[in-house]
């Protein structure tokens, strides 16, 4: 079978009421974006789990490599003064 | 990678789940943890797909309207649950449509319940109550499971599982309480379906093989025997409170252990059934193929239409 012929994947985002963000729940195959709505609402919204749904396709998915969480996320680690509890103030102080 | 780098890497590895950590799909991990998810997962899919071909045969004949749409509605999650774990399953870089031709092939397996025959309309409730009774307590534990893609897709299927065991249970109590001949009906389903669901859970401990290693993984959290003891345990006074009479001349309560005694298991038979020989493999292997065969003109031409509205959409943009 060429791979021309098998219908591509499709990665689903549901948003389950507003006011929360979409989130990825899976994936499914589908031949255009059309059918890939139509698809994620049956397999993931039977329940009324979600009131709004993304699909992408997944190639078009650029992901992070956790091989390289080191370079990636360590920077971030030692910067403790982009919290609120870096800061030394007086206990008088009150809502700060 | 040096074999050196790659003890270190798996000991990591191991100490990582054992923290209860998750991996996730683009994490390093052993071949043979991938393989062995690989495996477990279809398999799991494959039964979830085939499983709807038993009660699919019953839908156009349900009694009645509330019973139709239940049947429909169930059939339905569990087409859903075998697209989940294959989705699950393609996060470790395996293609839907080789996972398809391993079914087909008969290179992997499904679960043996699967090729017994449904004659009766209570084979629908008695598959409800005990097939899916049997696999909720099988699934329950793997919504903890270490790989990600795999706990989060049976956190789905075990939130949709209830309704499957409780309308099965209730056409079981409806038939119960009818006429003598719909009881003897209900009778006759349990008969039938009470060994191959307590095989459902597996080979006793002492031949099962996997078993250590998938403790590891968090893949198997209890032994195949403690599962089982625990489905005999919920589901004996399950029969007794709609007066039906559990298939078992051996079963007696044993006060010391506060559990069900049993009696012996067929494995013969369960092994029979595994290797190819049960009454309808080869029907449930001829359906699954000739609907995937039957329908590659259909897929063919939705990818046909789908090129033609994206040429058209292009050509527009020009
Ligand atoms: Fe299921
Ligand atoms: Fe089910």
């Amino acid at each position: 079978m060429s791979d021309k012929k098998n219908w591509p994947l499709w990665e689903v985002f549901v948003r389950s009421k507003n006011g929360l963000e979409h989130r990825h729940c899976g994936s499914l195959h589908a031949a255009d974006e059309d059918m890939a709505l139509e698809n994620a609402r049956d397999v993931y919204t039977r329940r009324s789990e979600g009131v709004s749904i993304w699909v992408v396709e997944s190639k078009n998915i650029t992901a992070s490599n956790p091989e390289n969480n080191g370079e990636m996320f360590e920077p971030a680690h030692d910067k403790v003064y982009r919290h609120p509890t870096f800061y030394d103030l007086p206990d008088e102080v009150k809502h700060m | 990678m040096s074999e050196e780098q790659i003890k270190n890497l798996e000991t990591q590895f191991e100490a990582r789940i054992a923290r209860d950590e998750k991996i996730e799909p683009k994490d390093w991990m052993p071949e043979k943890y991938r393989k062995t998810h690989i495996r477990q997962m279809s398999q799991h899919a494959h039964s979830e797909i085939v499983g709807m071909l038993p009660e699919g045969n019953w839908i156009t004949r349900a009694p009645s309207l509330r019973r139709k749409v239940a049947l429909l509605a169930k059939v339905q999650d569990e087409a859903g649950h075998g697209l989940y774990l294959y989705s699950a399953c393609e996060t470790l870089g395996v293609s839907r449509e080789e996972l398809y031709e391993q079914l087909h092939s008969g290179k992997a397996k499904y679960s043996s319940i699967f090729n017994y025959p449904t004659v009766t309309w209570a084979d629908m409730g008695a598959v409800g109550w005990l097939v899916d009774g049997a696999a909720i307590i099988n699934q329950v534990p793997l919504c903890n499971t270490s790989y990600g893609p795999y706990a989060r897709a049976m956190v789905r299927v075990c939130k949709e599982e209830s309704f499957h065991q409780r309308q099965g249970y209730e056409i079981m109590i409806k038939l119960a309480n009818g006429t003598p001949e719909q009881k003897e009906l209900a009778q006759d389903a349990l008969n039938r379906w009470w060994w191959p669901s307590l095989m459902m859970l597996g080979p006793t401990d002492a031949e099962s093989i996997h078993t250590e290693q998938s403790m590891k993984w968090k893949l198997k959290r209890k032994s195949n025997d403690d599962l089982r003891q625990q489905f005999i345990d919920q589901t004996v006074p399950q029969a007794e409170l709609i007066g039906l009479t559990i298939p078992d001349a051996d079963l007696k309560w044993n006060e010391e252990r506060q559990s069900y005694d049993f009696g012996e298991i067929n494995w013969d038979e369960f092994w029979q059934v595994v290797k190819g020989h049960g009454p309808c493999n080869k029907e449930r292997m001829k359906a699954r193929v000739g609907a995937w065969e039957e329908g590659e003109w259909v897929r063919d031409a939705a990818m046909a239409y789908a090129e033609k509205k994206r040429n058209r959409k292009e050509k527009l943009a020009i």
